[in-house]
């Protein structure tokens, strides 16, 4: 691997890690302010020790995602500096208003709700983490809209004589159509996290122990699985439809699609090499593929190899097919396991409607396994992101400039290897170490013991909340 | 504008350097103030509501000179590409030490991650540094506005030089001077006799190298720094902590202006010809995009400081070191 490849991959590696906690971030955060509020309302203890419970495992988490996203503000100068030099005027605005605008709100917000449980009047209290939620959502905005200038770039213009953007319009840049499609399906891709990380030890827990809480607490995360679920497939076909619009050539690839054509199937399931050097057998469902990019039966869709003429002519000579394969399995995998995961969660709830206990044998195979199901949406999205990024190659910005002319003049791959394998150990330890701390707060009883016994020299005595 | 833009960069690493410094002081004096689990916990709380919000100043600091000079975000960080990937490994250590240390159980978890937290906090005031030392001196910016050279030469080299080492013996002091007053400030007990006696003897000693290393090289600044840590070890020494924390801060403040402006209106400083430097002009990113970032600034910046001020203040109580008797 040469040193573009090396930085590309330390790119993919840091980021997919920062994405693993992000989503959880994000719906943690939200969960909490539901169930808190839920608690204003109704004054039912079993909420608060819930919103306590949430809590604990976001801050864990979100502690994680605050480290990682710090490597990711200083990336683009450290391996990207042409690309940072040549659309610092649009990115490096993006990258400081999400960090004077969000990042802010969220870290001394999120430090007054859990420190302030018995400091804080109770209304100024919910108030926290109802900003926080609305932090993490306004970071993920903000955030999407610097990837979405590079999946489609709007609101800038070159100058001819330095060959930098310029920034023109911000708002165009956040409410670019990619954006405003791409957010509210990553939100709802981070609800399933979410929600099958609830339902997991939930169900983990109710073996263990007899407290209803967590009933409550598996119940409430299939509801959210279910829920993304079905939201990331209505806002993914959205998606899916800006996408065939403004990258014709990513969508082509996520179909394998060769050759223009009218009324296009899609392929569920196919054999053989997808790089096209020899025919391919597939499992078509007809004109799937026509619906899925325009909404039409009978619509046209474009091939890669009439993309691939079509931009030679535009942008020189060169090659504008990115990966097929992945391209091809990485869409089908992103939805396949996101749904397979949706249609496990309904299965509990049909399963436990009503107080039911699961009581078949397979109910039985099926909670046994249940609390590995967080992997399969944090799989998706990890796949998702692939798909997007690889699938957007050779282009750092779409139709602009290309991934080869972002990388910083003089790195070297020495440098590269030494800082991968060093985020590579540290990330290693910090996954383990995350994933014990989980599984040890989620050990813990929901509901704090009636009176705190006298432990006066526990570790947490004075400003830690009297879980 | 571009002057203002300018001064907003200083005020957030100003910002980011005073609140963290005392952070990593803490994290470096756990296990020397803190004489067994109980104390160190006790030292950790101290920060535990503030750290992540004071280390946002780091994520402002780095956005902000990226948006208003990308050029010097660009070339600082890909000519420092090393060490910046060392701050930031051993800045994830920190984090997770200090967040994970109360959640774990046992003391062997507790002890290990007090370990962790001051190695790495210690790693990272002495990089950070070595930074601010090699930005006093520059680097060796090529006429594109780019570092030259490859490898090693090129992203360590400039770490082993005095200006590096200087810098790092500076900040390292620095840091353990604020986090000793900060706990002197903020903690009652056994910690916060320990705390107050290492404050005297710290900034005594500092007085006492910087009145020398001033006199020998005839630098008024240092001289003048010698001549705060005098009055902040003369406050100390009376026992008023607030003034003995602000005393350091400000010296500290002052430290990281003198840096900053140390090359008048150039940014980054090249070693190779002084033609090539980067001047604030010429790393500016465009008109629009300066407004916008003003615009917001103006609007959001003063809310963060009211309500990080309104955390300190909700979190104002001591944290008590003393064991209360069962
Ligand atoms: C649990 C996760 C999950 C699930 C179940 C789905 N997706 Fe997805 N998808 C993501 C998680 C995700 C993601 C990781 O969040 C991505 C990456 C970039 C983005 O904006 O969202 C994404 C990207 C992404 C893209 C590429 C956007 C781009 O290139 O910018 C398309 C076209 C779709 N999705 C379409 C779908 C469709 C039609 C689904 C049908 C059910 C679907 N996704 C399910
Ligand atoms: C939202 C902000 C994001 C920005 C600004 C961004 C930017 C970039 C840049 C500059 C590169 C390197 C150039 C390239 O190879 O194309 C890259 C590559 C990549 N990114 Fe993103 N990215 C973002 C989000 C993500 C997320 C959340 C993930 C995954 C979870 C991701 C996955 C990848 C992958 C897999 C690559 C490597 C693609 C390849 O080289 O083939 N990105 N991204
Ligand atoms: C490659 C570009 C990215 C950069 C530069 C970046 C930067 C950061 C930084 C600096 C933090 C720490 C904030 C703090 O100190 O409180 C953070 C956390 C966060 N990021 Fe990222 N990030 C990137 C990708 C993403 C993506 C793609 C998303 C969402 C779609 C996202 C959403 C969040 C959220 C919600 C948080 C707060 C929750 C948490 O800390 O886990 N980030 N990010």
């Amino acid at each position: 691997m040469d040193v573009l490849d090396l930085t590309r991959l330390q790119f993919a590696v840091v980021t997919i890690y920062h994405y693993f906690f992000v989503p959880l971030s994000i719906s943690l955060a939200v969960t909490a302010a539901g169930l808190q509020l839920t608690w204003m309302r109704t004054g039912t203890a079993k909420y608060r020790d819930l919103t306590k419970f949430v809590g604990k495992l976001l801050i864990v988490t979100f502690a994680v995602g605050v480290v990682t996203g710090l490597v990711q503000e200083f990336q683009f100068g450290m391996g990207w500096s042409n690309f940072a030099t040549f659309y610092g005027d649009v990115f490096g605005p993006t990258l400081a208003i999400e960090g004077m605008l969000a990042f802010f709100l969220e870290a001394t917000f999120l430090a007054l709700w859990y420190f302030g449980w018995d400091r804080l009047p109770r209304k100024v209290h919910a108030a926290t983490i109802v900003i926080v939620a609305a932090g993490t959502l306004l970071s993920a905005f903000i955030i999407l809209a610097a990837n979405s200038f590079m999946q489609h770039p709007v609101g800038y213009s070159l100058d001819p004589r330095t060959g930098r953007a310029h920034l023109d319009d911000f708002g165009a840049l956040l409410l670019n159509k990619v954006n405003l499609a791409a957010f509210p399906h990553t939100i709802a891709g981070a609800l399933m996290v979410g929600g099958s990380l609830l339902l997991a030890i939930g169900v983990w827990r109710m073996k263990a122990t007899a407290e209803t809480g967590f009933r409550t607490l598996a119940r409430l995360g299939a509801w959210l699985t279910v829920a993304g679920g079905a939201f990331t497939a209505i806002t993914g076909d959205h998606l899916g439809k800006v996408m065939t619009e403004v990258q014709p050539m990513k969508m082509a690839a996520a179909e394998a699609l060769y050759s223009t054509t009218t009324g296009a199937p899609f392929s569920a399931f196919a054999l053989g090499k997808l790089d096209g050097s020899e025919p391919y057998f597939t499992v078509d469902i007809p004109h799937l593929l026509s619906i899925l990019a325009a909404g039409d039966p009978d619509a046209t869709v474009q091939g890669i190899n009439d993309l691939q003429t079509q931009y030679t002519q535009l942008y020189g000579p060169g090659s504008y097919i990115p990966m097929i394969p992945v391209a091809f399995w990485a869409f089908r995998l992103m939805i396949g396991i996101g749904m397979i995961a949706m249609l496990v969660a309904a299965y509990y709830l049909w399963s436990t409607r009503k107080g039911r206990e699961p009581k078949r044998w397979y109910d039985r195979q099926l909670i046994r396994l249940l609390p590995l199901i967080p992997l399969l949406p944090t799989a998706a999205n990890s796949i998702g992101w692939i798909f997007t990024e690889t699938a957007r190659q050779p282009w750092i910005a779409f139709g602009i400039s290309k991934v080869a002319d972002g990388i910083s003049p003089g790195l070297t791959s020495g440098e590269v290897i030494a800082s991968l394998a060093g985020f590579a150990l540290i990330y290693g330890i910090v996954a383990v170490v995350w994933f014990r701390l989980i599984r040890h707060l989620s050990r813990q009883p929901l509901a704090p013991p009636a009176e705190q016994p006298a432990t006066t020299d526990s570790a947490d005595r004075d400003l830690a909340p009297t879980y | 504008m571009i002057t203002l833009w300018f001064c907003l960069v200083v005020l957030c690493w100003v910002l980011f350097f005073v609140l963290e410094g005392f952070d990593f002081g803490v994290g470096l004096l756990a296990p020397v103030l803190g004489r067994d689990d109980h104390e160190r916990g006790a030292i950790v709380r101290t920060v535990g509501p503030f750290w992540d919000g004071n280390e946002v100043w780091l994520v402002a600091a780095i956005g902000v000179t990226f948006a208003a000079f990308p050029q010097w975000y660009a070339a600082l960080l890909s000519a420092l590409y090393l060490p910046m990937a060392a701050i930031l490994l051993m800045l994830a250590i920190r984090g997770v030490a200090l967040e994970f240390r109360g959640k774990g159980d046992g003391l062997r978890w507790r002890r290990r991650c007090d370990l962790a937290l001051a190695a790495s906090s210690g790693a990272t005031v002495i990089l950070w540094g070595a930074v601010l030392g090699i930005l006093t001196h520059g680097l060796a910016l090529g006429a594109g506005g780019q570092v030259t050279g490859t490898g090693l030469a090129r992203s360590l080299g400039p770490l082993a030089t005095w200006p590096a080492l200087a810098g790092a013996a500076l900040a390292l002091f620095a840091a353990l001077l604020l986090g000793s007053a900060f706990l002197a400030l903020r903690t009652t007990g056994p910690v916060h006799t320990r705390a107050h006696r290492w404050t005297v003897r710290l900034a005594a000693t500092g007085t006492l190298v910087l009145a020398v290393a001033g006199f020998a090289s005839a630098s008024r600044l240092l001289l003048a720094a010698a001549v705060l840590l005098l009055g902040v070890t003369l406050i100390a020494r009376y026992g008023r902590e607030t003034l003995t924390f602000a005393g350091a801060a400000i010296g500290v403040a002052g430290a990281v202006v003198a840096v900053f402006t140390r090359h008048g209106d150039v940014v980054l400083r090249s070693t190779l010809d002084p033609a090539w430097s980067l001047t604030m002009t010429g790393a500016a990113a465009t008109g629009s995009a300066l407004k916008l970032i003003t615009v917001v600034g103006a609007v959001v910046l003063p809310g963060v400081l009211v309500y990080q001020a309104f955390s300190y203040w909700v979190f104002r109580k001591r944290v008590a070191s003393e064991r209360v008797p069962s």
